[in-house]
């Protein structure tokens, strides 16, 4: 039946249709993705010329530079805070997603409507919100001295930073976790259990192999992001930590020296794709969306 | 007995997750309540309540703010998005899932490189080239962005739903004499509705909320909510940004209201269709 098909299909001149589906997104990722992308790898070989300019005289400076130990600094501590984020995005994540694979039905669809409709409020406006919570004269620091403690300094600081993030993220850890599980067959925790398998030992060696797809998938949505996102470091740190998506703004932005905000860029993009590299060792690239 | 028992302990388990679920969303909208709150606070200083009024929301309707002028450039940005990615993603992934042809595999790789990569590099990529092109930044070059970085996502939350069709309707349309625009107008897009309205509100919720490629994307004129937002953020905001925030929420809800309304009333309808 499907051979059949595939023979009625090549019977019918399909040249024409399928350029014409596919070529204006291939066009249009050509055009203002890949363009873009080799014209930054380019950039970043060139030199700095006067007021942001770029002069085409081939030279590795912007690489060297990032190997003063400033940014070499600024990168590792992105890495620790994106991988802190990853960590504490699963932890709270895997009960949470395991919760909402228990549900059914009705109450089911309502915590999968709750779990997005925060998206469709300003992120920004979201962060601020637990900037108001959290600040020296905010709402815990008050309930804090209402009942005679000491106020606690939690803004401007990496874990600050870590906490924005994790809010930040936690859905993309969240719903891959929770598609893995809910997939998962009921039959093999009851087959587990029928063995005579303890709750435990059924989840270690039945539903978190299985949800391990979700897991790696999870990580990846919120690590590689979490590298990037400048404007949480902005809010929740205050500008007293610096990482490499706020290095990269101000090299484009304040600083003007567009070849060396290229070469971050690049840096990114290749650190980027070493982790990817590792999870199609580990992963499906499918289970990401 | 034993069996009334571990129903028993299964219920208790129950509430365990009930209770994980209901900490995590607490975690989720506490900030929420506190703007909806302070949209509603007199002191402008916002740390304690310190009486009830409505003077944000006055101040939001009675200047000429341009945080109205912020949103209607969102919500056009984020439409025309929607509209441009849904309509060629749709196409590809159609085409992708029914042809086989040389240089799948390197639009294959192309898909996910939006998704990979850190959005702050593609934006930055984006400003870059458009400025050695003299470009200038405008309304356009905001939807080119955020359409480059939808379409996958468009593909990708269709392609799913593509495979799991029978592949025999379409056949059926074809030995019927159908060719294959008739097929693809009449049999294949109807079908993939439900995944195109799957992917449409994904490519809307992520263009509204960007705050990174608009960024370096926008011209002067063209402020999204977002970053109007973020210009604000880290100096002091005013509460009538809160109270504007609380009207979209409120229309928000409202619209995912009434779309499951009609979602269970159309079902409810296919339903005594299929019962007569």
């Amino acid at each position: 039946m499907k051979k059949e098909k595939k023979k009625k299909v090549k019977n019918q001149n399909h040249t024409l249709p399928l350029l014409a589906m596919i070529s204006p997104t291939v066009i249009w990722l050509f055009l203002f993705l890949v363009i873009s992308l080799v014209y930054i790898i380019v950039i970043s070989f060139m030199t700095k010329g006067p007021f942001g300019t770029i002069k085409w005289m081939p030279s590795l400076q912007s690489y060297i530079d990032f190997l003063n130990p400033v940014y070499l600094k600024v990168f590792r501590k992105s890495v620790e805070i994106a991988a802190l984020t990853t960590v504490f995005c699963l932890l709270v994540s895997y009960p949470f997603a395991m919760a909402l694979s228990k549900t059914t039905g009705k109450k089911k669809m309502l915590f999968m409507i709750l779990l997005v409709l925060p998206f469709w409020i300003n992120g920004l406006i979201r962060l601020n919100g637990w900037v108001n919570i959290l600040r020296e004269t905010g709402i815990l620091n008050s309930l804090l001295m209402k009942i005679g403690l000491q106020p606690i300094n939690f803004m401007y600081t990496d874990g600050a930073i870590v906490f924005g993030m994790v809010y930040a993220f936690l859905p993309f850890m969240v719903l891959p976790i929770n598609n893995s599980l809910s997939k998962m067959d009921p039959a093999l925790l009851e087959a587990a259990s029928d063995l005579g398998a303890k709750k435990f030992r059924t989840f270690c060696r039945v539903t978190l192999p299985l949800s391990i797809p979700g897991i790696f998938s999870g990580t990846i949505q919120t690590f590689i992001p979490s590298l990037g996102a400048f404007y949480i470091a902005d809010i929740m740190g205050g500008g007293n930590t610096m990482l490499l998506g706020n290095l990269i703004k101000n090299q484009f932005t304040s600083a003007r020296n567009w070849p060396s905000g290229a070469a971050f860029s690049v840096v990114l993009i290749v650190f980027t794709l070493i982790v990817m590299k590792l999870y199609n060792k580990v992963g499906n690239p499918e289970d990401l969306v | 007995m034993k069996a009334a028992a571990k129903a028993g302990k299964e219920k208790k388990n129950g509430y365990g997750y009930d209770l994980i679920a209901y900490t995590v969303y607490a975690f989720l909208y506490l900030p929420i309540l506190i703007v909806i709150i302070y949209s509603f606070n007199k002191s402008e200083i916002n740390v304690n309540f310190t009486g009830f009024t409505l003077d944000w929301y006055k101040e939001l309707f009675s200047k000429d703010r341009d945080l109205w002028q912020a949103l209607k450039t969102s919500l056009l940005l984020a439409s025309y998005s929607t509209i441009i990615s849904c309509v060629i993603g749709t196409f590809a992934t159609i085409a992708m899932h029914r042809y086989r042809f040389p240089g799948k595999q390197i639009i294959e790789n192309l898909l996910y490189i939006p998704i990979v990569i850190p959005e702050i590099v593609i934006g930055i990529a984006f400003l870059a080239t458009m400025s050695m092109f003299g470009i200038n930044m405008s309304m356009t070059t905001l939807v080119i962005s955020h359409v480059t970085f939808c379409v996958p996502f468009v593909i990708f939350t269709l392609r799913p739903r593509i495979s799991g069709f029978d592949a025999s309707i379409e056949e059926a349309a074809m030995d019927l004499g159908a060719n294959q625009w008739h097929t693809l107008k009449r049999v294949t897009i109807p079908m993939l509705v439900p995944g195109i309205i799957a992917s449409a509100l994904m490519s809307f919720t992520l263009s509204i909320d960007d705050v990174t490629i608009s960024f370096f994307a926008a011209g002067p004129e063209n402020t999204t909510l977002p970053i109007k937002i973020y210009g604000m953020v880290r100096g002091k905001i005013s509460p009538d940004v809160y109270g504007q925030c609380v009207i979209i929420m409120l229309g928000t809800i409202a619209l995912v209201a009434a779309a499951m309304l009609i979602l269970s009333a159309n079902a409810r309808r296919t339903k005594r269709i299929q019962s007569n």
